[in-house]
């Protein structure tokens, strides 16, 4: 039947006695399992800088040789509590030998060095569409205070809106953008605003699965509130300053909302449309490199706080706030664009 | 990868065959996992819940007690006394905001693929294809998980605190919250939204040590008298009335029963098969036959003829 199983060599002839082919099967190869259970325990202590190299390197061995006595075993054995034994011990060192093999530390330098830029520039079709959506979500913002005045006490949130009105003079909208805060807090102020933008961008990208619906009407129902802001601001004459005001971080902000809502929609759009896959499968592939847009949309944001804390309020003028804001948008599409091509061609 | 195999034999038997599956490994053995039940899921979501806020706690008192270092420092000059208050605010905001988020991540990335809550209840995070957890995997699912989970509960406690929020605002948070904590429980896998985009599900950890072999006496071959279950020799008819269920209950009996369940055992056995018993070695007479009928099924097995239990036909 088994070859292996009939071979004995001499120092073996205790086992050779015993009566049972599948316990003569087992005494013959506890030696390698009991070794790779005592490596695999070290290793799920986060022990393994502990274990010699020749036990790291013949985890792999020692792992397919398991696989195969347990497929033997199953068609052989009746022993319950060894098939069992060897059930368990598979799972924990498969786990190991196909873990996530990677530390925070090692992921990053790969993300870094490309894995982001890639992830972003395989959204692009999405980011054409969240881009459209922003852009006439702000216009809609615009048209319809335009339009009434109205309009802004629905679209903008009490705490924003405390001098910027409609109808407020030039020098108590002159007085937001320029100077007015104390530099005291602005740590507290940049961690804070940090804090809240990473959960609004969290908040569209996780809302995407819902068929990508709500994260369009997010990103419409805030760009709303810009246009509606813009439009108080330029009828005092003020566009230019505003937009300065908001490029210095808005340009990296709106950046990284505008990629989690791209990223909310790419996982959306595959389970609406999975095409040849399962509903399952496609959203767990979009779900995966929708992830890596993520956790570069929150490193952006902290940029974008930085910048809305520090930078803004340091740089007190319009020309150095564009200077600032653009210069870093460059910097991002540069980035995006250029960075991890080469590992792609020698990939494919 | 899953309900087509379980008609094989070997799938085993648990207390929870709702949660069995079958995850194909990349050498292409097939290999058990149970799903982790919704009860081991709470409980370990409710202890990483405890530990996150007891981290907090940790933070928060002991910037207090800087910042009550600092007052004493500071006591003349209140002008002085703003910067490093700036950053101490800025630490305790970026550490609440890590502890949340990054919490999750840097357990669920290690080897064991498992928060402390979850290592506590004995559950892990794996890939639901059988292939490697991807850093990019475990990032989707916690990202997720705060949209589930912690944006709601801040909603709620800010609305709660607030009178003028209406009751309809809280209500909408409250089933927010409730229809993602459910989730799990309207899937077959136990998946929560964020396993689902991210191709994980949760499964139970195994951890069984090697037993004995199962009847040691018997197991030698002797030709001498010494051995006592040599003793014994059973016909192929007295062999022929049990199958793999109740071998293996016998192995389960030999491997942990008491002397009581032994008796038990031995005499229902020698009812069946007509022997007399009550000879005083009951271990040594079920070791003897154990060995005997598994000798028998398995040399059955080894032609390909399987005999499930008692009452299935034997060929």
């Amino acid at each position: 039947m088994n070859a292996d199983l009939a071979v004995q060599t001499e120092g073996d002839a205790e086992i050779s006695r015993v009566a049972l082919r599948s316990d003569r099967f087992r005494l013959e190869r506890e030696g390698d399992w009991t070794r790779l259970e005592q490596i695999v325990t070290q290793m799920e202590k986060g022990r393994s800088k502990r274990l010699s190299d020749e036990d790291v390197l013949a985890l792999p061995t020692l792992y397919r040789t398991l696989l195969s006595s347990l497929s033997i075993a199953r068609e052989n054995s009746l022993d319950a509590g060894l098939i069992d034994y060897l059930e368990g011990l598979s799972l924990r060192s498969y786990f190991l030998v196909y873990g996530t093999q990677t530390s925070l530390g090692r992921w990053l330098k790969e993300f870094f060095a490309g894995g982001w830029s890639r992830a972003v520039r395989a959204i692009q079709v999405e980011i054409w569409i969240a881009l459209f959506v922003m852009v006439a979500g702000a216009v809609v913002g615009y048209a319809l205070v335009a339009g009434d005045s109205d309009w802004f006490y629905a679209l903008v949130p009490g705490q924003f809106a405390d001098v910027r009105v409609p109808g407020a003079s030039e020098e108590a909208l002159r007085g937001t953008l320029f100077g007015s805060e104390d530099k005291e807090g602005l740590g507290i102020f940049a961690a804070y605003l940090f804090s809240n933008n990473a959960q609004v961008a969290i908040l569209a990208f996780a809302l995407g699965f819902a068929f990508a619906i709500p994260s369009i009407l997010l990103l419409i129902h805030n760009l709303a509130l810009l246009g509606a802001m813009l439009w108080v601001f330029a009828q005092r004459g003020l566009t230019v300053e505003f937009v300065g005001w908001l490029s210095i971080h808005g340009t990296t902000e709106l950046f990284a909302i505008l990629l989690a809502g791209a990223a909310g929609i790419h996982v959306g759009r595959a389970i609406a449309f999975p095409g040849d896959r399962s509903h399952l499968a496609a959203a767990s592939a979009a779900g995966k490199r929708a992830a890596l847009v993520m956790a570069g949309v929150i490193i952006m944001l902290i940029c974008a706080g930085l910048l809305e804390g520090f930078a803004r309020q340091l740089v007190d003028n319009t020309a150095g706030r564009y200077a600032v804001g653009y210069g870093i948008l460059l910097f991002w599409l540069i980035y995006f664009i250029g960075a991890g091509r080469r590992y792609r061609e020698s990939g494919s | 990868m899953n309900d087509t195999a379980a008609v094989e034999p070997w799938v085993r038997r648990t207390a929870t065959p709702k949660l069995d599956r079958i995850m194909i490994s990349p050498e292409g053995v097939p290999l058990n996992v149970t799903v982790a039940a919704a009860g081991a899921r709470a409980g370990a979501l409710a202890l990483d819940i405890v530990i996150i806020l007891t981290m907090i706690t940790v933070v928060t008192i002991a910037c207090l007690l800087i910042l009550w270092g600092f007052g004493v420092a500071f006591a003349g000059s209140p002008e002085a006394f703003n910067g490093p208050l700036g950053v101490l605010a800025v630490i305790w905001i970026i550490s609440v905001f890590l502890f949340r988020n990054a919490y999750f991540l840097y357990f669920e990335l290690g080897d064991r693929a498992a928060t402390w809550g979850k290592r506590a209840v004995g559950i892990r995070v794996a890939a639901r294809d059988g292939g490697r957890l991807t850093a990019e995997a475990v990032i989707a699912r916690n990202i997720v998980r705060d949209v589930e989970l912690f944006l709601p509960l801040v909603f709620l406690m800010q609305t709660s605190t607030q009178d003028t929020a209406s009751s309809f605002t809280a209500w909408a948070g409250f089933i927010w919250v409730l229809m993602f904590l459910l989730f799990p429980l309207f899937n077959k896998d136990r998946l929560r939204g964020g396993d689902l985009i991210a191709g994980t599900w949760v499964i139970q950890n195994v951890k069984k040590g090697l037993g004995d072999i199962v009847a040691p006496t018997a197991a030698m071959q002797t030709e001498d008298e010494t051995n006592p279950a040599s003793r014994y020799e059973f016909s192929e008819e007295d062999l022929s009335v049990y199958g793999e269920y109740e071998l293996q209950t016998l192995e389960n009996v030999l491997r942990t029963g008491n002397e009581e369940a032994l008796e038990t055992v031995a005499a229902s056995i020698c009812q069946k098969i007509g022997w007399q018993p009550g000879s005083g070695d009951e271990r040594i007479f079920l070791e003897a036959y154990y060995t005997a009928l598994r000798a028998r099924l398995e040399r059955g097995m080894r032609f390909g003829k399987r005999r499930r239990d008692k009452f299935s036909r034997s060929e």
